[in-house]
């Protein structure tokens, strides 16, 4: 464990003052400019993933905004046909791709490493680039849709609509492109996520004491390993196609349009629970801090987690119940995708259960857990609906799965979400955000969300399709589309409040001590903000709430060094220290390499010779990148 | 006056042809009636279960906190909570075998006797009928006529992209795919309108592709079928003479065929019969002398970004051509 040359400053030898002085100076990014572009630190690129997260939602608020201004009377003329379609397609790519995936990311960037005690994510420089990465995809998909060559196709891009006899110019180039950014970006984090908590947990938190947030990223992040493979199979299929002249998806020539819809949903099923896994995580982790109780069931939680990580790949054909496929095969995912609503209850009833056994504390993040549990139950049961064939023939692509989604993805990940903020802002900005704005912002969004969703589920039953730019005067879909637009504006209401309390408590904020809340887990051990190395000395774990346990001052582990950055690696199952391992120090060489990808990828969406050419500045910046300084982080 | 005028107005709008029913809690077929029921079932029972867990979660909030023993309670709460994990599945099981039965009920198309076939094309429904005894084969456009109370099977084809065809009220909906041909049971158990339209994106008119099953009494349905079969009514009057010089005469024919004539284009609807039919442009406006002229002077006003191009033409022309059309009952 200990090698014999090694000879460095070890924090045994300093006192607390000289210690926090020696791991500032060697944990620091570099002043300025410079310093904010080349720092690794994964406090820093969280934070700012998770405020580019929240400028798309803004945007793709907006969008929703513009479609509900048309929607809001029939034959309406406010926007074409081609930009709305081109409005509802950015909507869903960028909600999904550049918003929901990348926020719940972003929150484990930041937090997973607090959490398990460690002082930086694995692969700090990976995660520099995934930042760079996915800010490069968001730029390229809102540039396309403001020169007016946004995809419009729909976030699922059906061929042959998307292919190139009917897809024309470089709309859905740039979509399929987009998808190739952001899905580089999500499987770097996915790696970190779980390296980071298979080899960097602080001593002594073996699997069974691992915090669920954590234990939800985990899973999540092994669904991005396993589901994006398939999607970028799909959009790559999809750019040979249009750009060199395969025939992957081409009935006339031997392919199968039905193939794009099994490669995308292999992966867009899976993509649900990447979204709603981490929300789960949060809101097992607001509840047991505003009950003041451990959740109920730990075991059963992470099974259910684990339930809900597997089923997730059998369902994906019930997106594709009216495409004609089998009838037995059809059964067997109606079967399937029932049975997802058995782990997603035991979860339901294990926060019942610990919110039952304890006295719970209403403060806005548990006000956006009520809220949660009662819109993603009905989530979860029209699920259960657009699950059996029969009932699904009547609804699909109609506005009661527009209404169903939005149950489910709002309900189910944007509430938790917006609670995490709450929960998590005073470790993120070191200020509180405000209470009582915060029970407007919820009061706000709890009632729009409602008013502006429920009605959709009408509207679907009534025969009401989706993506449908307008409808006739004689369907009569008026009066609710008109009362579903007025209700939209007391949601963005909400949504704008959020963003108004958001911005004033980061400037002007009530200052947050280290643990405002009270709670048990490990981020809330250290300062708020917490210092770029995160821990002085790293935190030795006895139990599951480490911090309800050791109420006055958490043991610790002693013997790193600190003139450089040194973290501990653990075993996988008991978290018992293996080495010191040296994490890589601050570089500028990510931002190149994302600059060389960007150029290589927006290159090819016009020619086939960019992956040649763009290899050059691509191998140039890895060079780079790995290039061997002889500094003290390249010894080990 | 004025005010009958516009009773008048208000009666014409209201009792359009186009507005036939378009909902799933409005069945009139078989297979939507056995799916209503499933619909309704699994809501209600969803109902009970979501009003259930709100009670729960009321309760566990405004609980006094009691001072039991927690081992006790630990013990209870496992029960509860494995109970009610247990009443899941269990209420899973039992809305997946009510599907599968009501899937079975609706039984399955290639059975029936009767077998249309509809080609969907960006943004309209090419429909065929086959040849059978007396009657040939013919085409159709945007309007598909069924006996009343018989089953029929509906073959759907696409000639682009996918399309899904989807009468609310008759059935549940089934893609037409390029490169596949997928089946599909309509039965109507009373006549009427029965109004669907497209619920698969295509593209720009997505919205605007709509498509109505005239269910009909078995005579009424073999007259039509009869009327259909036979070429377009010769020309009577001037101005539909006049109007179909003038659609020979123009590219118009280069894309539309009427049987009986030389026009024989394929690449839109088959006009044979277009005055029968109660709307034009797949459910867009209602079959007029007036409605044609709009749609003709100038369709992509009407529907952006159709395939059908304006075609420049005289005021006489387009009246003629307008009065035509109307005539091919």
């Amino acid at each position: 464990m200990i090698r014999s040359k090694d000879d460095g400053l070890r924090d045994t030898a300093l006192s607390d003052k000289e210690l926090n002085r020696a791991l500032a100076s060697t944990w620091s990014a570099q002043p300025g400019l410079w310093g904010a572009l080349s720092t690794v630190d994964h406090k820093v690129i969280g934070r700012r993933y998770i405020a580019t997260a929240f400028v798309f939602l803004a945007l793709g608020g907006v969008l929703s905004l513009l479609m509900r201004l048309q929607l809001s009377q029939p034959e309406a003329r406010f926007i074409g046909p081609d930009r709305y379609n081109q409005i509802f397609t950015m909507h869903g790519s960028n909600m999904m791709f550049l918003f929901a995936v990348p926020v719940m990311q972003a929150m484990a960037v930041y937090l997973v490493p607090l959490m398990v005690g460690t002082r930086n994510i694995a692969f700090p420089r990976l995660n520099a680039f995934s930042y760079w990465i996915y800010v490069a995809g968001g730029l390229l998909l809102w540039t396309a849709f403001i020169v007016d060559t946004g995809p419009d196709v729909g976030w699922f891009a059906y061929v042959p609509l998307s292919g190139p006899q009917y897809g024309v110019g470089k709309r859905a180039d740039i979509w399929a492109q987009m998808i190739t950014f952001t899905e580089v970006s999500a499987l770097a984090i996915a790696v970190e996520i779980v390296v980071t908590v298979f080899k960097q947990r602080g001593p002594g938190m073996s699997l069974d004491r691992i915090p669920l947030f954590v234990w939800s990223m985990l899973v999540t992040s092994f669904l991005i390993i396993l589901a994006m493979p398939a999607i970028m199979i799909a959009s790559t299929s999809l750019i040979l196609d249009r750009l060199v002249g395969t025939h992957f998806f081409n009935p006339a020539e031997g392919g199968d349009v039905l193939l794009w819809q099994h490669l995308f949903w292999f992966f867009g099923h899976p993509e649900v629970y990447i979204i709603f896994l981490p929300a789960v995580g949060m809101v097992s982790t607001i509840v047991a801090t505003f009950t003041r109780r451990p959740v109920f069931g730990y075991l059963a939680m992470v099974m259910a987690l684990v339930a809900t990580g597997v089923l997730a790949f059998g369902l994906w054909v019930h997106h594709m119940f009216v495409a004609g496929l089998p009838r037995l095969g059809e059964s067997f995912f109606t079967a399937s995708s029932m049975a997802i609503a058995v782990p997603a209850g035991l979860q339901i009833f294990c926060w019942l259960a610990t919110i039952w056994a304890g006295k719970p504390i209403f403060k806005t993040p548990f006000l956006f857990v009520i809220g949660f549990i009662v819109i993603f139950v009905i989530g979860g049961l029209t699920g259960v609906m657009v699950a059996s064939v029969p009932f699904d023939t009547q609804v699909h692509d109609t506005y009661f799965v527009v209404a169903h989604f939005h149950y489910v993805l709002v309900g189910g990940a944007v509430f938790p979400l917006l609670g995490a903020i709450y929960y998590w802002f005073p470790k993120l900005t070191g200020k509180m955000m405000s209470e009582t704005l915060g029970r407007w912002v919820f009061g706000l969004i709890f009632v729009g969300f409602n008013l502006t969703f429920f009605p959709m589920h009408i509207l679907g039953l009534q025969g009401m399709p989706r993506r449908i730019y307008t409808y006739q005067p004689e369907m009569p879909w008026a009066g609710l589309n008109m009362f579903i637009s007025l209700s939209a504006i007391v949601l963005a209401a909400g949504f704008l409040l959020f963003f108004v309390d958001a911005i004033r408590s980061a400037r002007s904020g009530a200052v947050a001590s280290a643990n405002p809340w009270g709670a048990s887990t490990l981020e809330w051990a250290t300062a708020s903000p917490p210092q770029p190395y995160n821990f002085a000395r790293p935190p030795v774990v006895g139990s599951r709430e480490p911090l309800w346990a050791e109420a006055t001052a958490l043991p610790v582990a002693a013997g790193l060094r600190v003139d450089r950055r040194e973290l501990l690696i653990t075993g996988v199952v008991e978290g018992i220290p293996e080495a010191r391992e040296s994490s890589v120090g601050n570089s500028i060489w990510p931002l190149w390499a994302a600059l060389a990808t960007t150029l290589t990828l927006v290159w090819s969406i016009f020619s086939p010779w960019a992956v040649v050419w763009g290899s050059i500045p691509v191998a140039v910046s890895l060079i780079g990148w790995f290039w061997p300084k002889g500094v003290l982080e390249d010894e080990s | 006056m004025r005010a009958a005028r516009v009773i008048a107005l208000w009666v014409a709008t209201t009792a359009c042809g186009c507005s036939g029913n378009q909902s799933a809690l409005a069945p009139s077929g078989a297979p939507a009636l056995h799916i209503e029921h499933l619909i309704i079932g699994i809501v209600a029972l969803c109902a009970v279960i979501w009003l259930a867990v709100m009670v729960v979660l009321a309760g566990a909030l405004w609980r006094k906190p009691q001072e039991d023993d927690a081992e006790i309670r630990q013990r209870r709460l496992t029960v509860v909570v494995t109970a009610a994990v247990a009443a899941t599945a269990i209420l899973i099981a039992g809305m997946t075998v009510a599907s599968f039965y009501t899937t079975r009920s609706i039984g399955l198309p290639e059975r029936a006797s009767i077998t249309i076939t509809v080609r969907a094309q960006q943004w309209w429904w090419q429909v065929f009928y086959a040849s059978s005894g007396q009657t040939s084969g013919f085409q159709t456009a945007n309007e598909i006529h069924t006996p009343v109370g018989q089953d029929v099977h509906v073959r759907l084809e696409s000639a682009d992209v996918i399309h899904s065809f989807w009468i609310p009220s008759l059935a549940g909906k089934q893609d037409l795919v390029p490169g596949r041909s997928n089946s599909l049971l309509l039965r109507a158990e009373k006549p009427g309108v029965y109004r669907g339209q497209c619920a698969e994106f295509c593209g720009l008119q997505h919205s605007h592709m709509a498509v109505m099953v005239i269910a009909e009494a078995p005579a009424d349905y073999a007259r039509w079928i009869a009327s259909q079969s036979a070429d377009a009514i010769p020309t009577t009057g001037a101005d539909v003479a006049a109007g179909r010089a003038a659609f020979l005469a123009k590219p118009c024919a280069a894309c539309h065929t009427i049987r009986g004539t030389a026009a024989n284009g394929t690449t839109g609807p088959d006009l044979t019969h277009v005055g029968s039919r109660q709307t034009i442009a797949a459910g867009l406006v209602e079959t007029t002398r007036g409605s044609m002229a709009a749609w003709i002077a100038d369709p992509q006003t009407l529907k952006p970004g159709n395939n059908m191009p304006m075609v420049p033409l005289t005021s006489i022309e387009l009246q003629d051509i307008s009065a035509y059309m109307e005539s091919l009952k």
